[in-house]
Order: C-alpha cells, then structure tokens, then sequence
C-alpha cells in the first residue's frame, strides 16, 4: 500500500517538476538552436537545423568579442571577491566567536545592519570616484566583499562554535602563534561551511546585474550580464542570439554546482541552519 | 580586576598578563576597513543627506529641493507597498514551497538526485536570463503559457500586461528562481532532526502528518529563520527581475523601491536618490 503510493507520489513528482522546471531550461536551449527566422516564432518547436555553433560564433564575437572581455572580467571579479569574503569573514568570525569583548554587541549590530540595509548607491559612487575606484574592477571587487561579508560572517560564526575550543588551546600550548592557530588549525577545519559559502557568494556575484550597473559603466568593463543586456537591445529582433548568450553563460555557475554539488548540504546542515 | 585589559579579559587562561590573545583583535581589520569605508560610511552619509531634510528646512542646502522633488513623486508610496508585498509574497511561497519539496525529498521516494538538481538548478541560471525568458514565456497571447492553458480550455491572463497582475507574475518567477535555495537549506535542516524523535513518536501512535506537525517543523525552526530571513531581505532589494521583465511597468504597477530609485539615477536626480533609500529602509 505504502509501496504503491511512493510510486504514484514519486510519478507525480517527476511529471510536474518536468513542467514546472525542464521545460523553460529546454525552451532556452532549443531558441539556441534556431535560426534567426524560426526563433523570432518564439514557439516551443524543434529547430529546423543545427544552428547552434553559427549562434555561438556569432555571439562571441559580436562587438569586438565582448562576450569574452565580459567573461575575463566576470571571472576576474568572481574569484578574488569570494578569495576575499571567505578569509575576511573566516578571520572576522573565528575572534567574534571565541573572544567575548564589550564590542561585541556593537559588531553584531553592525553586521546584521549590513544585512537589512539596502547599500546607499550614490554616496558609495561619490566614495568611489574620490578613491579613484569608480569603474574600475578591483573597486568592484572591494563594494562586492563588502556586500557579502555580513552574511558570510554570520555563517562562519555559527559553524565556529560548533568546533571546540580545547583545539586552540591545544596548539596555543604546543606553541603555535595566533595566526597558525587559525591558519594552519581552524580554516581546514572549516572547509564545509567554505564550501556552502563558496556555492552562495560565486553564484551570487558572477549573477549579479545591479551592483555592476551602477559601480562599473563601460563597454571595456562589461560583466557577463550586463552583455545580455546589451544583446537584448541590439538584437531586439535577433532571439536565437538573446537565448544563446543565456545558455552560455549559464555554464559557470553549472560547473561550480557540479563541482560542488555533494558538499553544499553538508555545509548548511553544520553552518547557517544553526544559526 | 579594575586592570584587567580587554585582551586579558579575553584570555583568561593566559598564564602571564603579558601573553598575547590566541584570538588577535587585528583579524577584524580587513574586514572592518572594505565594510567601514565601503558601506557603513556611505550608509550613514546618506542618513545624514536625508535627515538634513528637517534640521535644514530653510536653509539652502542643494539635497532639500531634490528631497522634496522625491516626495512628491505620487509613485514612492506606491513603490513601497509593492516592495514589501513582493518581499512578503515570496518568502512566503518559499518558505511553504521549499519545507514541502524538502520533505518530499528527504522521504522515500524515487528519483531524488534528479529531483534535487532540477529543483536546484533555476539557481544557477542568470536572474536576467530567467526574467527575459519568462516575459516570452509569459505573453499574453503567443506565450507557451497561455497557449497550454488554451489547450486544455482555460484563458490564460496577461500575466505581464494586466496592471493588477504584473507584480505577482514577477514573484511567482522570483519563487521558480529561489524556491531551490529554501529547499536546499530545509533538506539540511530536516536531515540533521535526529532519528529517535519520529521512532518515539511513532511509538505514541502518531500519525504520519502528527510528527510532521510536532516534530519536523518545530525542529528546523533555524531553516525557517534563514529562508525568511534571506528571501525577505533579497525580496526587499529586489531589482534584476523587476528590471528585466516589467522595467516596473506597466505603468508604473511594479515599480519597486529599487527601481524607482534606479530611474531617478538614470533621469539624474543623483541627490535623490539618498532619501529614496532611507524612505525604504526606514
């Protein structure tokens, strides 16, 4: 009896999530495919005709091969903005967890402030420009870490107590400085609540269309989704390029989840749920 | 006791008051630095843009006339009900979404690697990329969504075009986008309730739907606290899909807090846009 549901419960399953969710994956992935004509249907049809690889051709090296300008910056920007988040907000969290000071509660307030604040655009732009960031990518690198500290910071507070204090101890006695004991003890140790955290942070900022627009204007500067957008409005006729683009850039962040894709529960079963 | 250093007292097992604390107060420094000079300055410098707005009221202060220019945009007020209704739709729907698929997968059932990824995977796609896909999917009249809904004999809504409607459609994709996520973080939280309390409740005679009332959604409270508190916060903020489907039309029906403020920068009422930001926050 039991059996036989799970059965029809599992079926059910299968046949709505395919509609719910295969069926607009595989409506990018055939506009890919089509040609300039049939896309412009923009039906769900089998393409007449491979055009993929014309597609891609065509989308890479439009405008000067922007598309890969776009992806260098966007790996750029992805990499050393995680780098940065997960020791910072490691470092941040390890002393806020382990030493009780008065200024604790003050810390605290602060990042969940940067939690529940929305960022102040146009002061940071001014700041920026002063500092002679404004449009360049390592400015946006610093406005990125300091968007995903607070989080970050909240998830590794609360992975770090559950790892025991005797461990410090133990290597503070066998005479190792204060750095090693977190470099060389605490950060391996943390390595699932990294990896949840690494899955997060680099989706989040290699997706991230806003803070681009506004902190890093340019062509030369373009990140991959501001390239989507600049597709959309010169191929407002040219869809099988627009879905192409999505496709392509879509394989990044897939490749991190595959990367990832058995340690992400792991980490947020120790770390965030917990908090 | 009344010299007792911070470091000290942070130490206690310091065998000297000269030692050094294991957990060195320069560890904040980076942080501090990039998030002091990157957000807390220019957040309470707009504080202060939008508070001189009552200590300076005849004064001649630039900041005052764009300030009032905002105000009188009849479209703030409308912008902040529709931020918060969209930031309470979602995390919602994420919330009872998301407990129900992570039950459904951490049960036994069949397929379950497949039915994770799948769920997972609109995560991963761009959020541009998803609003441009739905808004063709979504037309009111050659969209693939209406066009089944014919098939089977309902009339579909102009999801994007009708005013009344525009708004949820963009949070029902918002929910399709993120409803992964939640469900990823419930799987945790279901998966670390330990063993003992469904067998003992068993044992009392409960029924399938008793534990799930009595144990499992007690127990992963914390999974709750973090969906909410991420989908409401990103709900809030929300300005990608918003832009990318609707661009807050039509009209001005879905105009959210962040898209309100990102047409006043375009237009280029830079000095308003401070105000704005503390009107949402506030």
């Amino acid at each position: 009896m039991s059996l036989l549901r799970n059965y029809w419960l599992s079926a059910v399953a299968i046949v709505v999530s395919a509609v719910v969710f295969l069926v607009p994956f595989s409506f990018i992935i055939l506009m890919a495919f089509k040609d300039k004509t049939q896309a412009q249907l923009l039906d769900f049809s089998w393409p007449q005709g491979m055009h993929l690889w014309t597609n891609i051709v065509e989308v890479v090296t439009t405008r000067n091969w922007m598309l890969l300008t776009a992806f260098i910056n966007s790996t750029i920007l992805t990499v050393a903005s995680v780098t940065l988040v997960v020791i910072f907000s490691a470092m941040v969290g390890f002393v806020l967890q382990r030493r009780k000071t008065r200024f604790n509660g003050l810390i605290e307030f602060l990042i969940l402030a940067g939690l529940m604040l929305p960022p102040a655009v146009v002061p940071t732009i001014w700041l920026l420009q002063g500092l002679g960031l404004f449009g360049k990518l390592h400015g946006l690198v610093l406005v990125e870490v300091a968007y995903s500290l607070p989080f970050s910071i909240l998830l590794y507070r609360a992975f770090i107590a559950t790892i025991p204090r005797d461990l410090d101890e133990a290597a503070i006695i066998d005479g190792a400085r204060p750095f090693d004991v977190f470099f060389r003890i605490i950060l391996p140790l943390l390595w699932p609540v990294t990896v949840t955290n690494i899955v997060v942070q680099s989706v989040a900022i290699f997706n991230d269309f806003t803070n681009p627009l506004y902190y890093l204007p340019g062509n030369a500067n373009a990140t991959v989704q501001l390239t989507l957008y600049n597709f959309q409005s010169q191929f407002s006729t040219s869809y099988n390029l627009l879905f192409t683009n999505i496709a392509l850039i879509t394989i990044p962040p897939l490749i991190v989840f595959l990367f990832f894709n058995r340690q992400i529960v792991a980490g947020m079963t120790a770390g965030a749920v917990k908090g | 006791m009344a010299v007792m250093t911070e470091t000290a007292a942070a130490a206690p097992m310091a065998p000297t008051p000269k030692r050094r604390s294991p957990y060195p107060g320069w560890f904040f420094l980076p942080a501090a630095i990039i998030y002091g000079v990157l957000f807390l300055l220019p957040t309470f410098a707009s504080l202060y843009f939008s508070l001189t707005r009552w200590t300076l009221f005849n004064s001649t202060f630039i900041g005052l006339d764009n300030f009032a220019q905002f105000l009188r945009e009849p479209f703030l007020v409308k912008g902040l009900i529709n931020t918060v209704l969209y930031a309470v739709i979602t995390s919602g729907l994420k919330v009872v979404l998301g407990l129900m698929l992570a039950v459904l997968l951490t049960s036994q059932i069949a397929a379950r690697g497949y039915l994770r990824s799948v769920v997972f995977f609109p995560v991963l796609v761009s959020t541009v990329g998803v609003g441009i896909t739905f808004t063709i999917l979504m037309h009111p009249t050659q969209g693939m969504i209406n066009e089944a809904l014919a098939m089977i004999g309902i009339k579909g809504p102009g999801w994007l075009v009708n005013p009344s409607l525009a708004l949820f459609s963009v949070a029902l994709v918002d929910v399709w986008k993120g409803v992964g996520l939640a469900t990823v973080i419930y799987i945790a939280g279901i998966v670390a309730i330990p063993k003992d309390y469904y067998e003992a409740a068993r044992i009392d005679g409960s029924t399938k739907f008793q534990s799930f009332l009595y144990v499992t959604l007690p127990l992963c409270r914390p999974a709750t606290v973090t969906v909410i508190l991420l989908s409401f916060i990103g709900g809030l903020r929300t300005f990608d899909l918003i832009w990318a489907m609707t661009r807050g039309g039509p009209g001005f029906a879905s105009d959210t807090i962040a898209s309100v403020i990102y047409k006043q920068y375009q237009a280029g009422f830079m000095a308003s846009a401070p105000p704005a930001t503390w009107c949402c926050s506030s």
